[in-house]
């Protein structure tokens, strides 16, 4: 990171604009721990401020549809009483800087997000993309990413159903890593992040606290560190799938014996992120200690146990009379369990460390009062004057030997049986084919699943052809 | 009905598939936590397949030391029938109830794929089949490279403690073996996963003859 901008709202990424709405919202100057926190959820990670005004555009609602978006993952109703919770999301950025630990935690991430839902994950898929295996490079990040997809998958014991991969010049400075989750849940135990009931505690269980994924914030570090330690602090999470698996087995227990009022996880901006989206859900305000917080290290300061980024963390609300049970079933599973804040009626997010106020915000403002922005459609320079299907002059035989040698038609069974297709016992249809099936114990019932993105075709006509999972489907 | 106490570590993953196979050949599976003591008069034990411990240190050396492994030597020491599924068969070689140790992958990656099982000599684990016969059975595994030192080797190819080869060895273990036993004949163990060869839906059924060898030497202890 270059050097230190004088004025830090710019050095976290917020406009001038953004940063007088802020001031504007709040009636006052906001301390550097609530400009932490604004900058992360009014980024577009958290946002969505440019995105979400065209995602509205999309049918989200169906007569099957339990939950839409705006939870942790969608939820399908599928009958016999049985669910499905389904969510794809892109843990590119990661990958490209560290492809095992960025592909491991893009599964960690999304498993979460299916068994905050209250549903067992029962499979996995990843969908990728490199540039051409002609370098070095890009066999590193291609061979690293499926090693890291697989470590995770196989270690928690969630079968890998099938996905895809292409390799092209355009993704080289940039590839791909998707991974989705399908879980299986009775429809009546469908579990919300959304926080209620004022005296109810907040309690937040998993791995401790590090330093991890704080990222650009460190801008923000005022004591012990000059800026090449800062810069030294990792920006990639690192993955413990162990801690995982006890994460979903423990959480599936609590929510049979039906002990949680609501459940959330903890990924981008971490405590930051999921305490304002419990509260704003809820329509309710939340107190967090920061210093009840488990850390994994030192001399963090109130700002870095907010937004840390550490992976395999849950928040859950649990009613006062219920916080006993929640904590020996943690113990059991050997998780740590520790509550740090309670559910208010002010409808701010108050956070206190060593007993000190140290940033009260009004919930609303984070969440639905986060900037959206309208974008003008412009049409990419590169699109012009390119015919579509512009096949190059070539000899038939020449064109079959070079189709026959791409690595985009290949076998892809040197990736999957790097992954578990088994555990779980339901995979009626292995990874390889068109789709892979999965049987829904304890009905008869299967679901079909697959991964797919038609970039090349999308790049030409992004508005004539919508990718197949778009479409609706009968 | 026979029960079969299937043990739960945490990190353990196929623990919950080898109850599902033993309720469908009839069997009644008794879920045990790594901190008991106590079998609770199960006839038979698994030893499920997983990461027990997420494989720290090395895998199954942690969870050799929990405390249902004691009780799970004193059942095998009397005679009383054990199975080991993968890591099941890695946490049995740390206690010292089987011979060898595995070691990662020829490859150094994680392999899952249906493997062709060749049966080393007629045995009560694998009632009906003769020499020879051929099982397929998935495996699925970051270690599962059997090791012994040619001696050891000899020794249990005399005493018929080779239980299963591999066809086509697919992660580099000596002599292609796939799973042993021990001396006595009560204790066995393979890398690959007859708990996930039990429904034609799924795959192949060939894994339920080995939970039926399982079954019968529950009925029909070895003497110790």
């Amino acid at each position: 990171m270059s050097a230190v901008s004088p004025s830090p709202h710019a050095a976290l990424g917020l406009t001038d604009a953004e940063f007088d709405r802020i001031c504007e919202l709040l009636g006052r100057q906001p301390n550097t721990f609530e400009l932490a926190v604004y900058s992360l959820l009014w980024s577009e990670h958290c946002a969505y401020k440019h995105s979400r005004l065209l995602l509205r555009r999309f049918p989200t609602s169906g007569e099957r549809v339990l939950q839409g978006p705006g939870e942790n993952a969608g939820v399908i109703d599928v009958g016999d009483g049985l669910a499905v919770a389904l969510k794809v999301e892109s843990h590119n950025h990661p990958s490209a800087v560290e492809p095992f630990q960025g592909a491991a935690t893009g599964v960690g991430g999304i498993l979460r997000d299916i068994f905050a839902m209250g549903a067992r994950p029962v499979a996995i898929l990843d969908s990728l993309r490199f540039g051409e295996l002609d370098s070095g490079h890009q066999r590193h990040l291609f061979s690293s990413v499926v090693e890291g997809v697989g470590h995770y998958g196989n270690c928690v014991g969630v079968a890998n159903l099938g996905g895809e991969v292409y390799f092209e010049p355009g993704y080289e400075a940039n590839c791909l890593v998707n991974a989705m989750c399908v879980g299986v849940l009775p429809a009546e135990r469908l579990t919300s992040a959304r926080a209620a009931g004022e005296g109810n505690l907040l309690v937040l269980y998993g791995a401790r606290t590090g330093r991890d994924g704080i990222g650009g914030a460190s801008v923000l570090a005022s004591q012990g560190f000059d800026e090449g330690s800062a810069a030294k602090r990792p920006s990639v999470q690192i993955g413990d799938p162990f801690m995982g698996k006890k994460l979903i087995e423990c959480t599936l227990e609590l929510l049979e014996r039906g002990l949680l009022a609501s459940l959330q996880d903890l990924g981008a901006a971490g405590l930051a992120s999921s305490t304002s989206e419990m509260a704003s859900s809820g329509g309710v305000g939340l107190d967090v200690d920061l210093s009840q917080v488990p850390l994994r290290e030192q001399g963090m300061e109130p700002f870095e146990i907010m937004i840390s980024e550490s992976q395999e963390r849950m928040a859950a609300i649990v009613e006062p009379d219920q916080l006993d049970a929640v904590l020996e079933t943690c113990s059991r599973w050997q998780v740590d369990a520790t509550p740090i804040g309670t559910v208010t009626g002010t409808g701010s997010l108050r956070a206190f460390h060593d007993g000190e106020l140290v940033g009260d915000i009004p919930v609303d403002t984070l969440v639905d009062g986060a900037p959206r922005y309208q974008v003008e459609r412009q049409r990419p320079a590169r699109l012009a004057d390119r015919p579509l299907n512009a096949a190059p002059a070539r000899q038939n035989a020449e064109v079959v030997l070079r189709l026959l040698g791409s690595a985009n038609l290949g076998s892809r069974r040197w990736i999957y049986r790097q992954y578990d297709q088994l555990v779980g016992s339901g995979t009626a249809v292995r990874p390889g084919g068109d789709a892979g099936v999965i049987r829904l114990t304890p009905s008869d019932r299967a679901v079909a699943i697959s991964l797919d993105g038609n970039g090349r075709p999308s790049a030409r006509r992004p508005a004539t052809l919508p990718a197949p999972a778009q479409r609706p489907q009968r | 009905m026979t029960r079969v106490g299937v043990v739960t570590f945490p990190g353990a993953c196929d623990d919950r598939d080898a109850a599902h196979a033993l309720r469908l050949i009839g069997a009644e599976p008794v879920s045990l936590w790594h901190e008991e003591t106590d079998l609770r008069g199960c006839d038979a034990v698994i030893v499920p397949g997983g990461f027990t411990f997420g494989d720290h240190l090395r895998p199954g050396a942690i969870a050799a030391h929990s405390p249902v492994m004691g009780a799970v030597r004193a059942h095998a020491e009397a005679g009383g029938p054990v199975l080991g599924i993968c890591n099941g068969f890695q946490v049995l070689t740390e206690v010292g109830l089987l011979p060898g140790v595995l070691r990662p992958n020829a490859g150094l990656r994680f392999r899952c794929q249906d493997a062709e099982l060749i049966v080393e000599q007629p045995t009560p684990w694998l009632p009906g089949l003769g020499a020879g016969s051929r099982l397929t059975i998935p495996v699925k595994h970051h270690d599962g490279c059997w090791f012994a030192d040619p001696a050891t080797l000899a020794e249990l190819e005399q005493h018929g403690q080779i239980l299963v080869r591999y066809a086509d060895n697919p992660n580099g273990s000596v002599a292609d073996v796939a799973g042993v036993t021990n001396r006595a004949g009560n204790v066995a163990a393979l890398m690959p996963h007859p708990e996930h060869a039990v429904e034609s839906l799924i795959g192949s059924t060939d894994g339920r003859i080995l939970l039926h060898g399982l079954l019968d030497l529950a009925r029909k202890p070895v003497a110790a």
